[in-house]
């Protein structure tokens, strides 16, 4: 066979393997994002055959009070939620990493509760939140911290959803041990010889290796925080006969799912989807542009 | 001896001593911090077996412990109709995806053609494509199929693969070496054989990993069951859990034995499949931040 039969029938097999995926990324990915763009400029109401609008939908969403209150509820629950998750799944991770053989143990502890469905998170937030009779504020009085109501309170509700998220810290704290295990003992040796404590070493050395897993971490976790629904939807709205709802935990995408689904706004809903994704595409362009001057990625020595 | 090698001696004696006390310190902080991780599964489950009046005495174990609440809820909400079909979707969902990421993995992890660099960037840019984006064309499509209303979108669109898992188990394609695969294309293997019979096996610990992590994902799926079925008899348990918590919850009767009795079976099987595929779990993950 000559080369070039060779790299055809290669590139044929090749394409072949991975057809699925052309597939599926025509239809359910660059699709919809063509077409909800196409949408985000019609009226339509899936009954009737969308109605071409302009820029209507963009203009009524600013002035629309709920986009405003669904960005800022959005936007505040980020900016704790983040942070601290990333910190807290941090401190577990080097905790872990101190623990020796008795690591493995506690990792399952603090996986176990990950497996727990959303859904269900949100019954246990309702539940031990519960600002009257709730183990979370019975544990603060045994402090003598008389605690607020976290689930009625629409100041205490985001700080509330911000701490039962770190529940499910687990998939970080494994992502960032194992990049723990994977500093070269040499680092930390050469920085004990140059007389570095715990805090140095940690700041200097540990912290540098690590920062590839801990950017990772930080932005997958800030899409799925802009993305915040089912926890919020769970606990604080309700659909069919006993409807409820709370404008405290009213997230971007719980604004989105309601136009789209309960109102059949599914234009207003596109275009929703939109400002969505240029706000996330935006934050992650920040976080990238930072990680250029913070992150330090082995690779780039060899 | 000279005095310094003595002292240097104490000196270890003592960072030794030091390094006791901190692993002693660092397992206490483990263990306060692993009961805090645990308390609410024990409490959930704890609270399951006890009378409506005591649900909030916060108790470890319950006072007057009962399987009522079990009955009433079995009563309330076909809970076993709703396991049924979060059964047959997950395994649809999971199988599916393990299969179709598998053959696109191999794809690119096997084969050198042209293009192939640009279109794994492109698996790679549509894992940070935020959901919410494609939610209402991609319900549209479902529509226009006439499969609203059914759970076929909640497993159909894994036959195309999921960017995630291409590029996790393409990782472990490409540890393979390229040896057996050229010796058995010497001996008139097909293509195929070599996936099949060959890499398939080789890679069957990132399959299974590939599995569980679609199981649970799809399991807990909320979000599309709220999009796509209207229903109650074809509800999964996470949406039929979400009907249980309007109808006895915040909103509703103030039952809160049946919504925590509900939760539990909501949750019970996803922690099973965890102490099932403990290893693959853990092990999976600490592999997905590795870049490599």
């Amino acid at each position: 066979m000559t080369t070039s039969a060779r790299a055809r029938r290669e590139r044929r097999t090749g394409l072949a393997f991975i057809s699925p995926w052309i597939v599926g990324f025509v239809v359910f990915t660059a699709w919809p994002i063509l077409y909800s763009g196409y949408l985000s400029l019609t009226d339509y109401d899936v009954l009737t055959d969308p109605a071409f609008v302009g820029l209507e939908n963009y203009e009524r969403m600013a002035a629309d009070p709920q986009v405003r209150l669904a960005l800022w509820n959005t936007l505040q629950y980020a900016v704790v939620q983040v942070p601290l998750y990333v910190l807290v799944s941090l401190a577990l991770a080097l905790l872990l990493h101190q623990a020796g053989r008795a690591s493995g143990f506690f990792r399952t502890a603090f996986f176990v509760p990950k497996m727990t469905p959303p859904v269900a998170v949100g019954v246990l937030l309702l539940l031990l939140f519960n600002g009257q009779y709730g183990l979370v504020n019975e544990a603060l009085a045994v402090v003598g911290i008389d605690g607020p109501s976290w689930t009625t309170d629409p100041a205490w509700i985001k700080p509330g959803l911000a701490l039962v998220s770190l529940w499910s810290v687990g998939t970080a704290v494994v992502i960032l041990l194992a990049a723990l295990q994977d500093v070269p003992t040499e680092l930390y040796d050469a920085a004990r010889v140059d007389g570095a404590g715990w805090w140095r070493r940690t700041r200097t050395v540990t912290l540098p290796m690590i920062s590839g897993a801990l950017f990772f971490v930080t932005v997958v976790n800030t899409i799925a925080a802009f993305q915040m629904f089912t926890e919020a939807y769970s606990a604080f709205f309700g659909a069919g006969t006993s409807s409820y709802s709370n404008d405290a935990a009213l997230f971007y995408v719980i604004y989105l799912f309601r136009e789209g689904f309960a109102e059949l706004h599914m234009g207003y809903a596109s275009a929703l989807a939109w400002l969505l994704f240029v706000v996330i595409m935006l934050v992650t362009a920040v976080q990238l542009a930072v990680s250029r001057r913070l992150v330090y990625y082995e690779g780039e020595q060899r | 001896m000279t005095a310094v090698a003595l002292g240097a001696r104490a000196d270890r004696g003592v960072a030794r001593r030091r390094q006791r006390w901190l692993r002693a310190l660092v397992v206490a902080a483990l263990t306060v911090l692993a009961v805090v991780f645990v308390y609410p599964l024990v409490w959930l489950l704890s609270a399951s077996f006890k009378p409506r009046a005591e649900i909030f005495d916060n108790r470890l174990l319950p006072r007057t412990p009962t399987l009522e609440n079990y009955l009433t809820v079995w009563d309330a909400a076909p809970l076993g109709l709703w396991l049924a079909n979060t059964l047959v979707v997950t395994a649809l969902a999971a199988t599916t995806v393990t299969l179709s990421s598998a053959l696109v993995a191999w794809g690119f992890a096997h084969y050198r053609f042209r293009g192939r660099g640009p279109l794994f960037g492109l698996v790679l840019a549509t894992m940070m494509l935020p959901g919410a984006v494609t939610l209402i064309p991609t319900y549209l499509i479902w529509h226009q199929l006439g499969f609203v209303g059914t759970t076929v979108p909640l497993w159909a669109g894994n036959l195309f693969g999921s960017a995630f898992y291409i590029f996790l188990l393409r990782q472990f394609f490409l540890r393979l070496p390229r040896e057996p695969f050229e010796a058995a294309r010497l001996d008139g293997a097909s293509e195929w054989t070599l996936f099949w019979r060959i890499a398939v096996p080789l890679c069957r610990p990132a399959l299974v990993l590939t599995f569980l992590f679609e199981a649970q994902a799809s399991w807990t799926d909320l979000m599309r069951p709220l999009v796509y079925l209207q229903d109650t008899a074809t509800f999964t348990v996470p949406r039929g859990l979400k009907a249980v918590i309007d109808q006895f919850g915040p909103g509703g009767e103030s039952q809160w034995e049946v919504v925590v009795t509900a939760s539990v079976i909501t949750t019970v099987p996803m922690i099973l499949l965890f102490f099932a595929g403990q290893r693959y779990f853990v092990q999976g993950i600490a592999t997905t931040g590795s870049k490599g």
